[in-house]
Formats: C-alpha cells, sequence, structure tokens
C-alpha cells in the first residue's frame, strides 16, 4: 500500500491503454499512481487461469496493432513481450476449406483451387489496402485534426495528410472512398468472388460493432485492422506469448520499472474537482488521492456518466456522450480441451490449427447471425473467430491439452428479456453446437467452459454494454469524432482530467495508441 | 495439405547421422553447406516459425557439422589453458567456457566452448577446422588429440520449452543444471551428455552423443516434445538469433587469423568485444603478449551493436511511397557507417528483430565511435539508390532473457 496521497498524475483503470500512459508519464519522471479496481491488472487484455492448468485470454485474444515504437519507447521485450504472428487463417467449411497462410506460393495455390480470378486478385488486394493504409496511418499516429476547429496545427496536420491522400493516386483514391462508404460485402465483391473468402475477410469489419457485413460503413472497419502492422507488414495478427495480459503485464513492468506505482483492487467511485480542474480522485473505500492531472482509461460514458459530477461537463456534452454508440454484439466463449477439434474437412493435426479459424463460410450466413441480434437475440449460427493459443505457446495448457478462444458475434447486449444463467448455457451450446458442425469431435474433449456474455463483460471488465471496443468503431464516431465532437484531444470539459482509453482516438484493439498519445497530449500541456 | 517427400538428389557433401528424418522434414528442401555438410536452411517454407520456436517454444537444430575435439591426458588440462585466453584451470568438471584462441601475435583464429567432460578429458568446440594448430601446440605434451566430429552426433535444443522437454525425456531431472555446465544423463538407453550451452542466447541446451544413437534421440526428442511445441529449425532463423544474442560468427563477422590474406583482416579478441575472455593473469598462453599490450594500448577497432532507427528509416521510404523494405532475414553483407562525410566503420551482419521491434546489426567501429549512444550514420539501399540512415551504438546483447541464465 502506498503511504502517499499526492502524486503528479492518477491513472484510473489498468487496461493496457491505461498502463500505456501511466508508462509515458512516469518515463517522462512524472511520479505516477495507476489505480485497477480488479485484483488483475489490463483490463480486457488479461490471461486468467480460469480452470487449473488452463490460462485463458479472457477477452481480447489477438494483437494486430501494438505499435512498434511503444514496444521500443517503453522497452517492453525487456519486460516480456514477445509476439507471434498466426500463422494462417483458416475457414472450414462443408466438404472443403479455405486456408490462407504466411507462404505466398501456397495461399495463391489454395485460392487458385477455388477461384481462378481469385487468386490473382489477392496480391493487388492486399497492396492496394496496404497502400492505403499506408496513407490513413499517420491519423493513427497523430492526433485526430479537428475540421470544426481549425487552428494553425490542425490545418498542418490536415495538410500533411492531404499530401499522404493525394500520393495515394486517383484509382487508389476511389478505394479509400468506397472503403469509407460502403459495405465490407459490397467492397469485396467487387474483388472476389469465392464466398467463403469473401466472407472470412469481411468478418473484420463487423468485429466489435453492431453491423452485419452488408451494413454500409462495415468497409471502414475492415480498412482499421488492415492498418494492423507486424515489422511492416500489413494486416498481420499476432499472439502474445502468456496471453494478451502478458502484454498488460509488460507494460506494467515497464511502467514500474520507470518509476510508476501501481495498486489494484482499488475502485475509483469519484473523481474529484475543484472550480472546474480534477484535483484527485476517491475510492469506493474512502481512500483519496489528490494529483495535479487525472487521466481516465475507462470508456467514456463511464468516465462521465459516474465519476464526474454531472454538474462539471456542459450539458451538450453530457448528451453527446450519452449518443455515443457503445452497443456490445459480442460474446466469448473459452474452452479447456483435452485434445486438439478434429475438422471433417482437414482431419488431424496441421498448420490449420495454429492460425485463426474462422466460421464464416458465407455473407448470408453472417448476415442472418446479424438479423438475429437486430431482433434481440444471439445468433443461431454465429459467426466465430477462433484461436488455439496453446499450439503456439505451449505454456497455456498441460502439455497434449489445449485452450480454446472463441471470439463470438453476435451476441446483443440488448437480448429481449435480458441476459440470465440459462441464456449464457444456451449461447455457450450454440457456439459448441457450431464448432461441432465442422469439428465434431469438439463435445467429446471440452474439460471446461467458460461463456462471456455482453453482461458479464460489462460486469466483470467495466466495458458499458460489453462494447469491446469502448465504442463502436463507426465512422461516424471515429477520428475527430471520437468519443465527441471537440473533445477528440484527449483532454475533457473538466481542466487537468484527461481520457486515453479506447473510447478515445483512434479507437479499440491493443494498440497502445490512445494511452501513448493521450500521455504525449498531457505532457505537452503540463505546467 | 503437404506431400511427403524425401530428398533423393544425390550429393557429394557429407550429412549427418540425423540426415534420415532432417531431410523428409526438409519442407523447403533449401539446404546450406556447413563445413562440407548439408545443413537445412529453413524446414518451413518460411522461417518465421523456426524463428518463433526459438524464442517461445522450442527449436531443434542439427549442429552435427560443428567442429569438434576430444583433447584427453594428463596435460589435457596445461594444453588448453595455453591454447586459448580464458583460465582453464579454474574450469571445473562438469563446466563449458566459451573462449577464443588467438596466434602468437595475439589475432583470434577461432572461438569455440571448452567442456570438462571428466578427469583430464575435454570437448573443444570450433568453427572451423584446426586439428593442425591443435596438434602443433601440443608438441611435447602428455595430450592426445583426436577428431570427435565423425564420432559425435550433436543437437541443439533451445527456447523457453527446452528444460521441460529434457525433463520429460531424461532419466533424472535437470532442474539444476546452470549456465554453461554439463551432465551425463540417459534418456532411454541412450547416454547423453548435455550442456546448458547454445548460440541463442536463449534457455537452451546442446546434446552430444555417439553417432549410432543420433536417430534414436532425434525420435524421442521429438515425439515427447510435440506437446511442447519443439519445432526442426534451420540456420536462417539460428542467424537472427544469434545476431540478437550478439554472438559473432567467424568467417561473417570477423576473419581467422589463420587464412586472413592480409593482416588488416585479423582482429584481437579485445577488438571483437571479447576482451572479457582474456584472462591476462594467467602466466602463459599463445598471444599473451600481443595481448597485454592491446589491453595497455587499447585497440583501434571494436565490435559493437548498434540499432538502425526507425523513423528516419520509415521517412526515407515514405518518400518514395513505400512502407520500410526490412530485411525477412539476416544479411551478411559488409555495410558501411559513417560519420560526417568519413567512414568509421562498417556493419558486418544484421537483422530485423521481430521480438525487439528493432533493426539491429553487429559492426566493427574505430574506437573513438564506438561509445554507447554515439549517433552513426548507416548505409541501406532504398530503391537502388544509397542513402544513409541514423543509427547509434547500443548495448548488447541485443535480447538477453533472464530465463537463460536463472534455474526454477
Amino acid at each position: 500500500m502506498p503511504v502517499d496521497r499526492k502524486y503528479d498524475a492518477i491513472v484510473i483503470g489498468g487496461g493496457h491503454n491505461g498502463l500505456t500512459t501511466a508508462a509515458y508519464l512516469a518515463r517522462d519522471g512524472k511520479k505516477v499512481l495507476l489505480l485497477e479496481r480488479r485484483h488483475v491488472l489490463g483490463g480486457a487484455a488479461v490471461t486468467e487461469e480460469i480452470f487449473p492448468g488452463f490460462k485463458f485470454s479472457v477477452c481480447s485474444y489477438v494483437v494486430s496493432l501494438l505499435k512498434p515504437n511503444i514496444i521500443r519507447d517503453l522497452q517492453l521485450s525487456r519486460f516480456g513481450l514477445e509476439l507471434v504472428p498466426l500463422e494462417s487463417t483458416f475457414t472450414p467449411l462443408e466438404g472443403d476449406y479455405l486456408i490462407r497462410c504466411a507462404d505466398n506460393d501456397l495461399t495463391r495455390q489454395e485460392l487458385y483451387r477455388h477461384s481462378p480470378n481469385d487468386a490473382e486478385a489477392y496480391n493487388k488486394f492486399g497492396q492496394t489496402m496496404s497502400q492505403i493504409g499506408m496513407a490513413v496511418r499517420p491519423i493513427l499516429n497523430t492526433m485526430a485534426p479537428d475540421p470544426t476547429k481549425l487552428g494553425f496545427s490542425g490545418a498542418r496536420t490536415l495538410m500533411d495528410l492531404g499530401r499522404h491522400f493525394r500520393s495515394l493516386g486517383s484509382d487508389k483514391f476511389e478505394q479509400l472512398a468506397k472503403l469509407m462508404t460502403m459495405s465490407s460485402a459490397d467492397f469485396l465483391d467487387e474483388w472476389f468472388e469465392f464466398e467463403p473468402l469473401k466472407a472470412t475477410m469481411s468478418a473484420s469489419g463487423i468485429i466489435g460493432t453492431f453491423m452485419g457485413p452488408k451494413s454500409p460503413g462495415s468497409a471502414y472497419v475492415m480498412l482499421h485492422h488492415y492498418m494492423g502492422e507486424i515489422d511492416g507488414v500489413f494486416r498481420a495478427w499476432g499472439f502474445q506469448r502468456g496471453g494478451t495480459g502478458a502484454v498488460s503485464m509488460a507494460i506494467a513492468r515497464s511502467a514500474e520499472h520507470f518509476g510508476a506505482t501501481i495498486m489494484t483492487e482499488a475502485d475509483v467511485s469519484k473523481i474529484i474537482t475543484r472550480n472546474g480542474h480534477a484535483t484527485g480522485v476517491a475510492l469506493e473505500n474512502g481512500d483519496e488521492f489528490e494529483a495535479q492531472v487525472v487521466v481516465s482509461g475507462l470508456d467514456p460514458k463511464r468516465t462521465f456518466l459516474n465519476l464526474v459530477d454531472a454538474s462539471d461537463l456542459p450539458e451538450d456534452f453530457i448528451q453527446s456522450v450519452k449518443n455515443f454508440r457503445i452497443r456490445g454484439s459480442s460474446g466469448k466463449v473459452n474452452l479447456a480441451l483435452d485434445g486438439l477439434p478434429d475438422f471433417t474437412c482437414l482431419p488431424g493435426d496441421g498448420p490449420h490449427l495454429s492460425g485463426a479459424i474462422s466460421i464464416s463460410p458465407d455473407f448470408d450466413y453472417i448476415e442472418k447471425a446479424y438479423d438475429d441480434a437486430k431482433h434481440g437475440s444471439f445468433s443461431k449460427r454465429p459467426y466465430i473467430d477462433i484461436v488455439l493459443p496453446s499450439v503456439l505457446d505451449p505454456d497455456m495448457s498441460p502439455p497434449g491439452k489445449h485452450v480454446m478462444s472463441c471470439f463470438v458475434q453476435y451476441a446483443p447486449y440488448d437480448i429481449t428479456g435480458g441476459w440470465d444463467d440459462s441464456k449464457r448455457e444456451a449461447f455457450g451450446d450454440t457456439v459448441v453446437n457450431a464448432l461441432a458442425r465442422f469439428a465434431p469431435n469438439i463435445k467429446d474433449i471440452i474439460l471446461h467452459r467458460q461463456v462471456l456474455t455482453p453482461w458479464d463483460i460489462e460486469n466483470t471488465f467495466g466495458l458499458t454494454e460489453g462494447n469491446i471496443f469502448h465504442g463502436e468503431l463507426a465512422l461516424q464516431q471515429l477520428f475527430f469524432l471520437r468519443p465527441v465532437v471537440k473533445w477528440a484531444d484527449y483532454r475533457t470539459p473538466v481542466r487537468k482530467l484527461y481520457q486515453c482509453g479506447s473510447g478515445t482516438h483512434p479507437g479499440g484493439g491493443i494498440t497502445g495508441a490512445p494511452g501513448e498519445m493521450a500521455a504525449k497530449k498531457i505532457l505537452k500541456e503540463w505546467r | 495439405m503437404s506431400i511427403q517427400t524425401q530428398f533423393t538428389g544425390s550429393t557429394s557433401l557429407k550429412v549427418t547421422p540425423f540426415h534420415k528424418r532432417t531431410s523428409v522434414l526438409n519442407h523447403s528442401q533449401e539446404w546450406r553447406r556447413w563445413s562440407g555438410y548439408l545443413s537445412a536452411t529453413t524446414y518451413d517454407l518460411t522461417h518465421d516459425v523456426e524463428y518463433y520456436s526459438i524464442r517461445t517454444k522450442a527449436a531443434l537444430l542439427d549442429i552435427t557439422p560443428l567442429h569438434k575435439y576430444i583433447i584427453k591426458g594428463s596435460d589435457a588440462g596445461i594444453f588448453l589453458d595455453r591454447l586459448v585466453t580464458r583460465n582453464i584451470k579454474v574450469c571445473k568438471i562438469g563446466q563449458v567456457m566459451y573462449t577464443p584462441w588467438c596466434d602468437e601475435d595475439g589475432k583470434q583464429i577461432d572461438d569455440g566452448t571448452v567442456q570438462h567432460l571428466s578427469e583430464n578429458r575435454f570437448r573443444l568446440t570450433s568453427a572451423e577446422p584446426n586439428m593442425e594448430w591443435l596438434t602443433h601446440n601440443a608438441a611435447g605434451l602428455e595430450v592426445d588429440i583426436s577428431e570427435d566430429s565423425e564420432v559425435t552426433a550433436s543437437l541443439a535444443l533451445q527456447g523457453p520449452s527446452s528444460r521441460a522437454i529434457l525433463n520429460e525425456v531424461a532419466d533424472e531431472n535437470i532442474d539444476q543444471l546452470k549456465f554453461f555446465w554439463l551432465t551425463e544423463r540417459w534418456i532411454g538407453d541412450i547416454p547423453v551428455t548435455i550442456s546448458r550451452t547454445g548460440y541463442t542466447g536463449d534457455l537452451g541446451y546442446e546434446l552430444w552423443t555417439p553417432k549410432e544413437n543420433a536417430l534414436t534421440l532425434w525420435d524421442r526428442l521429438m515425439e515427447a516434445g510435440a506437446p511442447f511445441g519443439i519445432t526442426p529449425t534451420g540456420l536462417h532463423a539460428l542467424d537472427m538469433a544469434r545476431i540478437e544474442a550478439s554472438l559473432i560468427l567467424l568467417d561473417v563477422d570477423y576473419i581467422s587469423a589463420q587464412h586472413a590474406a592480409i593482416d588488416l583482416r585479423k582482429s584481437s579478441p579485445f577488438e571483437l568485444g571479447l576482451g572479457w575472455t582474456v584472462k591476462l593473469k594467467k602466466k602463459d598462453f599463445i598471444g599473451r603478449t600481443a595481448l597485454e599490450n592491446d589491453h595497455r594500448r587499447g585497440t583501434e577497432w571494436q565490435l559493437r551493436g548498434i540499432e538502425i532507427e526507425w523513423e528516419p528509416l520509415e521517412t526515407l521510404y515514405r518518400k518514395i511511397g513505400l512502407p520500410p523494405q526490412l530485411p525477412g532475414m539476416a544479411w551478411r553483407t559488409s555495410t558501411p557507417l559513417y560519420s560526417g562525410n568519413e567512414q568509421v566503420g562498417y556493419a558486418t551482419s544484421g537483422c530485423w528483430s521481430p521480438l525487439l521491434k528493432k533493426y539491429i546489426a553487429l559492426a566493427h567501429l574505430k574506437t573513438e565511435y564506438a561509445k554507447e549512444g554515439t549517433p552513426v550514420q548507416f548505409e541501406v539501399k532504398v530503391e537502388h539508390f544509397r542513402k544513409t540512415t541514423s543509427a547509434r551504438v547500443v548495448k548488447t546483447p541485443f535480447y538477453n532473457p533472464e530465463r537463460k541464465r536463472t534455474c526454477p
């Protein structure tokens, strides 16, 4: 227990972004206190041994966009960061399959088997997306320029971006415009013909949003995921040794190395203000801490509707926060397995088990899954994004046994009648049945099942409505609109109160970007 | 998905006793020469999986081509102590020492490990054949030197799961085997010497057994290692790991004094970052006088680690509309380093470290530019045109996980 009551900065929430902000502030010599409500750090990027001997990346399960400069700045490799790339994406089908892997020749041969056109278009598509990603990516690395208040620096950033966009050339610019407006299904239809390929690719356009592949705007979300970068290679997903919690722990160790104090089981109940300035926080247990600067890593609704007194905020700001769309659309099923799943279409062990496994046979499948959710129930045949972390990292489970992470969409937060134990179990059964359709042995090898509904995600991890991104990644709430127009630069209407979570620009995923940029903004404004 | 093939082409190169297994597993059919042997460069079509297995699981490498000598006799210890720069007199039975050895001018001939196997019995490993040099220097001593390369098969098992795998197969747990020590174990009915050594800078072991046992040992390890993610690994992945660990490679990072065509090509251990291995308190060893001079006067050159900075490199590429083109594997082309207009050194091997997210290289620098933090300019070809980009001298090893040295 730290005896100190006074700090330079207090960070609320030990998720990976909060930790990143704390580490950057501490690295600059600030006296930092980070407060985490739970007994473990990591927020949604957490590893927990839910069943003896089996470690689950309970919520967030892959790492794509963790910024390399953060890894270098915070010396994360030294503190245990070890990212392993997922080797393939496998889409099981009835009687056939689609697999894309690290080797270009193999992927091309496999695509050719299904569609010579797609085999040809695939590389061109990748190149186009990565060039567009390159042009858009600077936005992820800078404060979102806000055209509603064009000061000198804002104008310059916008001009820089303009230059990047111009460098794309007209055909790529056309693609970008389409990405900004179209549905992922329509966009992919222009490129490819093999349904399982399109459906699997479109899935990254719906993750964490309450949209279907045919909803306009979903194409942009797909691009957002394309901007992931590992070693200069775009769209490479990685897996952290020890689970995603180990990413958080590496950042936490770095923060402590730079001198930050980290307290767990410290539930902040209120941000204390005086004359419109944040001056500290109060905990649930009555303890109070003072600081010159308070930073919240929680989602905007938690921060502004729960922790800050409404009288400290402008009415229109509160309204905007209330309007911020944060509908949870996904659930998580984590399985402890006695062996490996055996897919009917590709039996036995093999490289197809060491990457992502996607239950996404066609657009209709996913769109119907969305239809169920629109009408207030979980998908009867859900889209599932599966990884078997123990195949890449044997430490995740006892030898010969495995852990399986299933990200499931859709599981709406607003389910008719509300979630309860029986609905949770029914949801778990549905997911297992959907898996069993392609890997029938799954039912015989389950040793333990953990099912997380959006309600569980909200209750346990503090994510409002169970939304994994602290707010949907939809165009109307990205860039200078995230989370609220005029307040997309990590500042808030309360002076000396900042925000650093996924609800801020550039959004969710294990990127560290909001945390890093918030810290940089805070340090710039420090006096 | 894969077609099982066996490499059936004929070759005049030697094959190791593991070839029956490695040749079937080598999906890429890519081989490199290593001391006259055929050695797998990458088993998988891409080497990433193998690289990551070194750092996150367990990599199994056939290192039989490594030159090995058994040195025994009542003067064996004295002989080795005179030959190498480290103090072999303090090398206890069961201990292993990494050491270079030099010619009379204190220029490095080779580097390897000395394993103290038993009373008056040692194994010396080296990158190049050293029989002549050894025999020549053993004159008058009670020593018997024999070529061990054809007798002993060796494997490296490297990575965080390596210990768990050996505990599965060995008759007795190896938890307490310390870094740079060795022990004898039975794996099934095979006697195996296990040394906690390697060329990856990670937790890892090297296994030494009479070559008749090679296939049985391989099979046993592969079988028991499967649940731990054991991965046959080739030289591409190893090359990246050894750069991250800042372990130098003969003929790449330096040239043996034995066959350097000109004096300029020769290096003293003090110039290769191996000053710590030169025990000048020892009364007599080959090259001592020259090395004492080096130590006193300092050397003109230093081998250092450099990090090529990301942002300037990214800017160079962005100007032409490309993301930074990073080397997919380790390179070994001498690359100039500048300070202003003056060339102040050259990098001899480098790679993008996927783990550290850093572009790193081993480099020879003039001593005045070798201090940690010194900025230098690294030559890089951006779309065919030579440019320079910022780099700086950093501490080595680039990667040094705690588990390398710790015991559970």
